[in-house]
């Protein structure tokens, strides 16, 4: 069991990647709340089926910012279609590994992503429940 | 390598060089059993009286009122329980205390609803404070014991202690305060305060951590929770601690005579952190400005979390404390801040800087730039403070 952050966590807690917003975001999408101390906004720009660009704001804690940090460079370059396959724990094994307590950080990323690509949709006229499924807001919203 | 700034002394403290060398030779040289009849063993007891009277006079208490144990915790659990077990029998069922305690104390009593008792937690104000008049609204005939802490560890509030001794002594009603984080840095005096029993961690005032002290007056009578020889006037079995105890009075005695001079130098540094630090705008200083331990400063920045912000402050070199959810397993936020208050997702976005006495006006200025660079980074990061910032 992992108590403490791996170096890849912290490397990314000090020095994320991709924050910020996009002006021409074309998918944006929100989760969790300031009451239980996360919330992810992911800002997406596709063209032509494939994520040229991602950028995010989180507040929260190391290692929701980490997750958020990981998940947009895992994103970046690849088509929607394999974005809508990365899962909570692809993001938590390309950090090294997450403690049992911030496992959820992940999969709010992984939900963030998710709620992103269901803004694109949504924009496009296009009903994103059959092809993204349900985005859970709050990671918490199960326990 | 960069330099290690500790502003977490509301924590632990290092054990100092002076205290450490009084110690050492209670390892090695002096190490007989303090019930033993031998010399080697007359060596030890006259050492573990010797810091019984130190504990003593630095309290206003008598030698004989004073009772090692293993830290704050075990003396807080023995107040509590002890009490509770003590009175409960006699039909006084009832204890009062306030909702900003140390854990040391809410865990004890929530064991204790379990068994049959009643707990009446008091709201504290904005800053913290009990107020008296509430404590004398919650006694009733039934009441077994009051506890309420000293000096908050959180927020640094210093509670209105000998009113409420005043209040528990008129109403002939057992009152116990936790004075973890006051001993060594605040005066305290159980005879002018009217405490009847009280909570000391060494570990705060430069003693090594597994040594603390309950103090009971004379006539006060917790049940023992830990049973077997007859150490410390048969209340508390097991052998003693010497090197701890050796070390305790050595270091409340340190604590006593330097108290004006450090406790001048601890409030410089707090003022220099706090002037700088809440020119930083939605930033709040939570406890009381004035009433406050002097070492002690309690911030809360909107719309960041406390977590990232203490990793970013070690990745500084600086070792600081945060009541935010994300740092604890429980996620939930600091149950001190809630009381006063702090809105929960405010509450998240909580520092806490302790300062000691190795600090120097240098720390206490590198400490507020660097919380203000931090703060200003993650918020830069944050959707919370783009909407705070667009209202």
């Amino acid at each position: 069991m992992k108590e403490v952050y791996s170096p890849l966590v912290m490397e990314h807690f000090l020095n994320p990647r991709n924050v910020g917003k996009i002006e021409n975001a074309n998918g944006i999408g929100e989760v969790g709340n300031a009451t239980c101390g996360d919330i992810m906004r992911m800002y997406l720009r596709i063209d032509d089926n494939k994520i040229t660009d991602a950028k995010f704001k989180t507040f929260g804690c190391g290692a929701a910012i980490a997750t958020s940090s990981m998940a947009t460079e895992m994103i970046k370059n690849k088509t929607v279609d394999e974005a809508l396959a990365l899962t909570n724990k692809a993001v938590a094994e390309a950090l090294g590994g997450l403690p049992p307590v911030k496992v959820h950080c992940s999969i709010l990323a992984e939900q963030a992503v998710r709620a992103a690509l269901s803004d694109y949709y949504t924009r496009q006229g296009i009903d994103p429940e059959p092809i993204v499924g349900h985005v859970m807001k709050d990671v918490h919203e199960n326990d | 390598m960069q330099k290690t700034i500790y502003v977490d002394n509301a924590a632990t403290t290092p054990v100092s060089k002076e205290v450490l060398n009084e110690m050492l030779p209670y390892f090695t040289e002096y190490y007989g059993n303090a019930s033993t009849l031998y010399s080697l063993g007359r060596q030890t007891k006259l050492a573990v009286d010797r810091a019984r009277e130190q504990v003593a006079k630095a309290i206003n208490a008598e030698p004989s009122e004073i009772y090692f144990t293993a830290g704050g915790t075990e003396s807080d659990n023995w107040a509590i329980r002890g009490m509770a077990m003590r009175l409960g029998p006699k039909g006084k069922k009832h204890i009062i205390t306030s909702k900003i305690e140390h854990k040391g104390i809410l865990r004890s009593l929530k064991v204790l609803e379990k068994e049959g008792f009643e707990v009446t937690y008091l709201d504290v104000d904005e800053y913290g404070f009990v107020n008296p008049s509430d404590v004398e609204k919650a006694i009733r005939p039934d009441t077994a014991l009051v506890s309420i802490m000293f000096a908050n560890s959180e927020i640094g509030t210093i509670e209105p202690i000998s009113e409420i001794g005043q209040i528990c002594k008129k109403h002939g009603v057992v009152f116990h305060t936790d004075a973890v984080q006051a001993v060594g840095t605040i005066p305290v005096d159980v005879k002018k305060d009217n405490i009847d029993l009280l909570s000391i961690s060494g570990q705060k005032f430069h003693a090594p951590k597994g040594i603390g002290v309950l103090y009971i007056k004379k006539g006060v009578n917790p049940v023992s929770l830990i049973n077997g020889g007859s150490q410390e006037n048969g209340k508390r079995a097991g052998t003693e601690n010497v090197p701890g105890i050796v070390g305790i009075g050595k270091a409340i005695e340190i604590a006593v005579s330097t108290m004006d001079e450090r406790s001048k130098h601890l409030s410089e540094l707090r003022k220099i952190l706090i002037d700088k630090v809440l020119i930083l705008p939605k930033s709040r200083l939570n406890g009381d400005p004035e009433k406050r331990l002097p070492g002690n400063a309690s911030f809360c920045f909107e719309g960041i979390e406390g977590e990232g912000l203490v990793m970013r402050l070690d990745a500084n070199g600086i070792c600081a404390a945060t009541g935010s959810a994300c740092s604890s397993d429980s996620l939930e936020p600091s149950h001190v801040l809630l009381a006063i208050g702090v809105p929960v997702e405010i509450a998240h976005g909580s520092l806490r800087v302790s300062f000691g006495d190795d600090n120097t006006k240098e720390d206490a200025e590198y400490v507020g730039d660097v919380i203000i660079k931090t703060v200003n980074t993650l918020r830069a990061m944050s959707p919370v403070w783009d909407k705070i910032k667009d209202n």
